[in-house]
């Protein structure tokens, strides 16, 4: 039951990031316009147009091009980059090494903050320490990432000169070199992030705390403390992942925007880049790495769930 | 008795517009979202210079009597470009908005009530596009299409519309199986007399949760394309846009950055807002029934 | 502590002037009025009434947990001599370890679903009687046995979600026990268990009881639930008690009209006929001043609208009992000295039925996506027939497949196998209509002839339609248009008891009785031959239910319909059928006329329900012996389906043969290897 449970959401997960390659591939690559004629401008001789599509391959249908794409991606080459004619993959290294250690910061500082204070606005609904907590996290949810890394900025960077306000170490650049400069980036991250978290754990608290089984818990005479953490909080927590997973998973959407911000060389900076250049290869994997992190991550959560959940874990009554 | 028939008539018509009720969140929400709108729609009369208009001279100015907020470092005035500034953004994000609640309520009320494969098969595309995060999809459409405003619509309704049907399908999952729908399947009825008389009445609160929420996101979503430069165009006045352009000023003229940021705030703070209180007047549970 | 004064006079707990109201918008609603109480150790007292009388608040308030937005207007509630709603948190949590034990009605919502149930019950052991883990462990083994249910030592480490609703109910129990409370809190304890398993845990409060020697407080609006426990009642109407004392007295003898109206409301086992009932509903409760129920009463006068509420006065009907009677009625003696409330309305006549209306062979449902050698079919080999003009109930516990056979029948669900004819009328020459079918397909005509009225008003009407509309729809698919279908309409809420005024009402504005009348109202717009009833009536207060019985019976008469009547409630069968069919595990087990069924043979199944059922009715008589026997799940792929619960089952046969039918005369027929005279009951 429970290897049945894990086996069909893994193929899901197989089957959906598959049918996402070639949503991104329809999209960049099947689509109307002339790639070769678009990169080499209006001005170019039908000859040198028809060398670059030869060149990349284009000349062939677009099946093809999309089944050797695949092929190639299975094994880990994903393309050439069309600007700098480096593999896709060493190209990006360096950005994603930059962006894992972003993403990894908010992941464990935000949903440590968003989890807690979720709690204590579930647990002091409508009183003041709740509303505060609310109305930061509608505020969070309110404004866009770059308008919340402007602020710090100007906050943190223009007037308290507490951190650099852009960075200008490059893609090698050590994790030394980079750290003072991750802060801000990560901080503007964590408030929109922090903001979804702390809504969904806060009614997810409220909620447990009005189910019966807590009310009886309390007639019972157990302790508030044992009430809280043995029978309200596992409880709590299960809706609550599917929403952390599905913020984790829009980091790396909300990254683009803010290492634009801060010129942060991570994935995010990168991706600006390849639109600017139309490089489309580059472009694709990084479509198709976001959508990847965003199914392992919901795996992850569901995964998490099964474990946390007995309902999913254990068979129900014979039948 | 037809004076007893034209009285009941009347109750019936009072009956069914049923009150809202007046939560200080729905009504702090409404006014701040209407007062973007009424901005939006009047700011040529509002708006003390023309928005594109450069002047060399005022260049980088703070506030004075004659520019309330400043200049940029064209000149142009900033309180006239944030009174116009949410005309793009918004004219997109309600057309895509209602966009996709129109596609997502059909698919997700057919879908929750057709079942078996067309379900699964819809599920699975629907969880593919949802995996590409809607910026990252968003610029690839943009790579490949242009940055057209028709382009942007169409592309933010791809991205939004897969979460909407899962909401919807959600929320007509819940009655479909309640007993007037399987009394109406059991009399007869089609798909289409079930959806409008038994299904859409009773989601017609979620969706319209759903729409105020997906419109905020597609707000966000486009000021963000704006800002990163592949919305809208200069010399047009987008918040997204004004960021941008005035942010390497931020310690000479902080208010040209700030203006437009506080005006974005409010709209979607607003939206919220509604979409909070109207959602808690009607016992829906909005954190759950969404995903970005 | 005050244990002195408990000492002295013998009380555990002691309810003296509670009133109680809940906040609801802006308005104080008053939901407890001056009630007062006292139970002494070793007693057991009943609370009754219908909903909304406030039994369940009084519940809450006796373990000193109010539901949000209520507060307490007024008197105190005493647990061993200190308040429970006035203490401090020490207080109440001390009280609660030690003192009290509740058990509430939906144990499935009450068990944390994330904790084992060994865990659940080891932890109030540590809390309350400072036991380590591993006595805690054996403990709550113990426990689960004294509460009787089965492997214990296995169901220690199971989760909520992996018991049946009356294993459910039993852990609760277990875990009310833990504390080793003096007092036992029972809110409806046993509402929403099928009618076997109910017995079941009733006959174990009463074991409990003689056992451990503690208090119970029952709230229920079962009355015959209470009877088989309790031998002190409080009978509550719109937040006061109006009658308490002897339970026996108070059922034989009623001195409050109230009391009298429910006992004249509930169907009897034993007794053939219509209950009488009595007229309006809870909500007709008088606000200003005088007696709450005079608006309701058939004694009233003048002086009950009048003044203040009566108050309760000893009650004179010359038996000695042991403990005093009250009521809170100025017409007492008129009260007692009326006749027998017993009298039932319209004993069935035997009526000339011949005309076939539906007639089903070997129907047989099968929901299993792929085959499995373990089990059999859902519903299987079903015959049935329903003549015009007749009830033909379908008795069995839940998972018994009588749903399914109803919605089949509808067009819901397609059989896998069998026939389903809907005769048409011969003197209009009409042709049988195939109703295997799916609704859908159907020819319009055989549509409308199948109506279906559904268990839970509430939600078998459009919240967002008008209820007018709701049997508007129907006409309009029999063609009636404009002024004509709004006639049809008034017409049809006549028939049902309703006012045309109602018609522009939406279901929330309407109480739960008229909610069904208007689901009636729909099901007799489509001009039905063949009425499908799935529990009609067992969400409704008896009250109500007596009301909807008796126009279901005048329907009947009126427009000659016949009825598949579902039903898990063998009193209300028998009020109303003509014929029964009882159903275990989607096999037929025993059919036949309602008055041979209700005789002297029958299927040990069908004796097991009976006997649970007469265990509970109001006054029984008989110690209360339940079987812990649950149903089951899922029927077996050959032989009899009762057999793992049958007594009498003779191994190699019926774990292997389909059992053949044995004719008993008059239609009576029983479906069992066992020959009849051994199974004929005493």
């Amino acid at each position: 039951m429970l290897l049945k449970t894990i086996g069909r959401r893994l193929a899901y997960s197989v089957l959906t990031v598959w049918l996402a390659t070639l949503l991104v591939f329809v999209a960049l690559q099947a689509l109307p316009g002339n790639l070769a004629q678009q990169l080499l401008g209006q001005n170019a001789t039908p000859a040198a147009v028809a060398r670059l599509d030869a060149s990349l391959g284009l000349d062939r249908p677009a099946w093809r091009r999309y089944l050797d794409w695949l092929g190639g991606a299975v094994h880990g080459d994903f393309g050439r980059s069309l600007v700098s004619g480096q593999p896709v993959l060493s190209e990006a290294g360096g950005y994603l090494r930059n962006t894992a250690l972003l993403a990894g910061i908010v992941i464990l500082a935000g949903i440590t903050l968003s989890l807690v204070l979720g709690v204590v606005a579930g647990l002091t609904r409508d009183r003041w320490p709740d509303l505060a907590i609310s109305g930061f996290a509608l505020l969070g949810m309110s404004v866009p990432e770059f308008t919340v890394a402007t602020v710090l900025v100007l906050g943190f960077a223009i007037d308290l000169q507490w951190f650099p306000a852009v960075v200008t170490a490059g893609p090698t650049a050590s994790i030394g070199q980079l750290l003072p400069a991750v802060w801000l980036p990560a901080a503007s991250l964590t408030v929109v992030m922090a903001a979804y978290i702390i809504r969904m754990m806060r009614t997810s608290v409220i909620d447990v705390l009005s189910a019966e089984y807590v009310t009886l818990a309390r007639i019972r005479g157990l302790s508030s403390r044992r009430v809280l953490f043995r029978h309200a909080l596992p409880n709590a927590l299960l809706p609550t992942l599917n929403v952390i997973a599905v913020n984790i998973a829009w980091l790396v959407g909300g990254v683009v925007v803010v290492e634009s911000v801060f010129n942060y060389p991570g994935i995010g900076t990168l991706m600006i880049q390849a639109v600017h250049n139309r490089d489309l290869p580059l472009l694709q994997f990084i479509a198709v790495f976001g959508a990847a992190t965003f199914v392992v991550c919901n795996l992850l959560a569901d995964l998490a769930s099964v474990y946390l959940n007995p309902r999913l874990r254990t068979p129900g009554r014979a039948g | 008795m037809t004076n007893l028939t034209v009285h009941a008539s009347n109750a019936r018509t009072r009956a069914r517009r049923i009150a809202l009720p007046t939560r200080p969140s729905l009504l702090a929400g409404l006014f701040l979202v209407g007062l973007n709108v009424v901005v939006a729609l009047a700011a040529p009369l509002l708006a003390p210079y023309p928005p594109t208009q450069p002047s060399a001279l005022d260049a980088i100015e703070g506030s004075s009597s004659a520019h309330w907020l400043g200049t940029d470092q064209l000149g142009r005035d900033v309180l006239s470009r944030v009174l116009y500034g949410g005309r793009y953004a918004m004219l997109i994000s309600l057309s895509a908005a209602v966009l996709t609640v129109v596609f997502g309520t059909v698919l997700g009320c057919l879908t929750a009530y057709r079942r078996g494969w067309f379900d699964e098969v819809l599920m699975r595309i629907l969880d593919s596009v949802l995996s590409v995060p809607a910026i990252l999809a968003l610029l690839v459409v943009v790579t490949a299409l242009g940055s057209g405003a028709p382009v942007i619509i169409l592309a933010a309704t791809i991205v939004y519309c897969p979460a909407l049907i899962r909401v919807v399908r959600a929320a007509a999952l819940s009655v479909v199986g309640l007993d007037y729908v399987t009394a109406a399947r059991a009399r007869g009825e089609g798909f289409w007399p079930i959806m409008a008389r038994e299904i859409w009445p009773n989601i017609l609160d979620v969706v319209l949760v759903e729409f105020a929420m997906r419109a905020s996101w597609i707000m966000l979503l486009v000021s963000s394309l704006s800002f990163l430069g592949f919305g809208a165009n200069p010399p047009t006045p987008d918040w997204g846009l004004m960021v941008s352009e005035n942010r390497s000023l931020l310690t000479v003229v902080p208010l040209a950055t700030i203006a437009p940021i506080v005006a974005l705030a409010t709209l979607i703070v607003g939206l919220n807002l509604a979409a909070d209180g109207f959602a808690k007047a009607r016992g829906i549970d909005r954190i759950t029934g969404g995903l970005r | 502590m005050s244990v002195v004064t408990e000492e002295r006079t013998g009380v555990l707990a002691e309810v003296s002037g509670l009133s109680i109201a809940y906040r609801h918008g802006g308005r104080e609603i008053p939901v407890l009025r001056d009630v007062s109480l006292s139970l002494r150790a070793g007693e057991a007292l009943a609370v009754v009434g219908e909903s909304g009388c406030g039994k369940s608040t009084l519940a809450s308030a006796l373990v000193g947990q109010l539901r949000g937005g209520s507060r307490v207007t007024g008197g105190s509630v005493r647990i061993a001599g200190r308040d429970i709603l006035a203490g401090d948190a020490r207080t109440v949590r001390t009280l609660r370890r030690q003192q009290i034990g509740f058990v509430p009605q939906n144990a499935g919502h009450s068990l944390t679903p994330s904790m084992r149930v060994g865990a659940q019950v080891g932890e109030v052991l540590r809390a309350t009687r400072g036991m380590d883990k591993r006595g805690a462990r054996a403990e709550a083994v113990r426990l689960l046995a004294q509460v009787r249910l089965p492997e214990p030592d296995k169901l220690v480490d199971r989760y909520p979600h992996q018991l049946s609703g009356g294993q459910q109910q039993r852990v609760a129990v277990a875990l009310a026990l833990a504390g080793q409370p003096r007092l036992l809190v029972l809110d409806e304890p046993t509402t929403g268990l099928d009618v076997v398993t109910q017995a079941g845990v009733l006959a174990l409060f009463g074991s409990l009881r003689a056992a451990l020697g503690i208090s119970l407080v029952m709230v229920s609006h079962d009355l015959g639930a209470v009877s088989a426990v309790c031998e002190r009642i409080a009978v509550m109407y719109a937040g006061r008690v109006v009658e308490t004392g002897d339970t026996r007295a108070a059922f034989r003898l009623p001195a409050h009209p109230y009391t009298r109206g429910l006992l004249s409301s509930v169907a009897r086992i034993a007794v053939p006929g219509l209950p009488a009932g009595m007229p309006g509903s809870v909500a007709d409760a008088q606000e200003a001043s005088g007696c709450a129920f005079a608006p309701r009463c058939e004694f009233a006068q003048d002086a009950c609208t009048t003044g203040a509420a009566p108050r309760l006065a000893p009650v004179v009907d010359g038996a000695a009992a042991d403990t005093p009677r009250f009521s809170a009625c100025l017409r007492q003696s008129e009260v007692l000295a009326a006749p027998a409330w017993e009298a039932r309305v319209r004993p069935p006549q035997p009526r000339e039925l011949d005309e076939p209306l539906l007639q089903i062979k070997g129907l047989t449902v099968d929901y299993r996506r792929r085959p499995d050698p373990r089990t059999g079919p859902t519903v299987h080999d079903v015959d049935l027939t329903v003549r015009r003009g007749e009830v033909v109930a379908l008795v069995g516990e839940s998972g018994s497949g009588k749903s399914t056979i109803a919605w089949t029948i509808a067009g819901l669900r397609r059989p896998t196998s069998g026939e389903i004819v809907l005769r048409g009328s011969e003197e209009n020459a009409e042709a049988p209509a195939d109703l295997t079918r799916s609704a859908a397909r159907r020819d319009p005509a055989a549509r409308r002839k199948v109506q279906l009225v559904f268990q839970n008003a509430g939600t078998s009407l459009n919240p967002r339609r008008t209820v007018g509309d709701a049997v508007l729809r129907p006409l309009r698919l029999r063609g009636l248009r404009g002024e004509q279908a709004r006639e049809e309409r008034d017409r049809v809420f006549a028939d049902v008891g309703l006012e045309p005024g109602h018609a522009d009402r939406f279901p929330a504005q309407l109480s739960g009785g008229q909610q069904q009348r208007v689901g009636i109202a729909r099901a007799l717009a489509g001009g039905p031959a063949l009425v499908l009833a799935d529990e009609v009536v067992s969400a409704l207060d008896v009250s109500l239910q007596a009301s909807v019985l008796r126009l279901l019976d005048d329907l009947r008469d009126e427009h000659e319909l016949g009825y598949l009547f579902i039903s898990h409630d063998l009193a209300v069968v028998r009020a109303l059928a003509d014929r029964v069919v009882v159903l275990y595990l989607g096999r037929v087990c025993e059919e036949g006329p309602i008055e041979r069924v209700f005789g002297e043979t029958n299927h040990p199944y069908t004796r097991l329900l009976m006997d649970s059922a007469l265990a509970t009715e109001p006054g029984a008589h008989e110690q209360l012996t339940g079987s812990d026997g649950e149903p089951e799940s899922a029927p077996p792929a050959a032989g009899c389906a009762f057999r793992n619960r049958c007594a009498e089952h003779i191994d190699g046969l019926c774990d292997r043969e389909t059992p053949p039918w044995q004719e008993l005369g008059e239609g009576h027929r029983i479906r069992c290897h066992v020959p009849v005279e051994i199974g004929a009951r005493p």
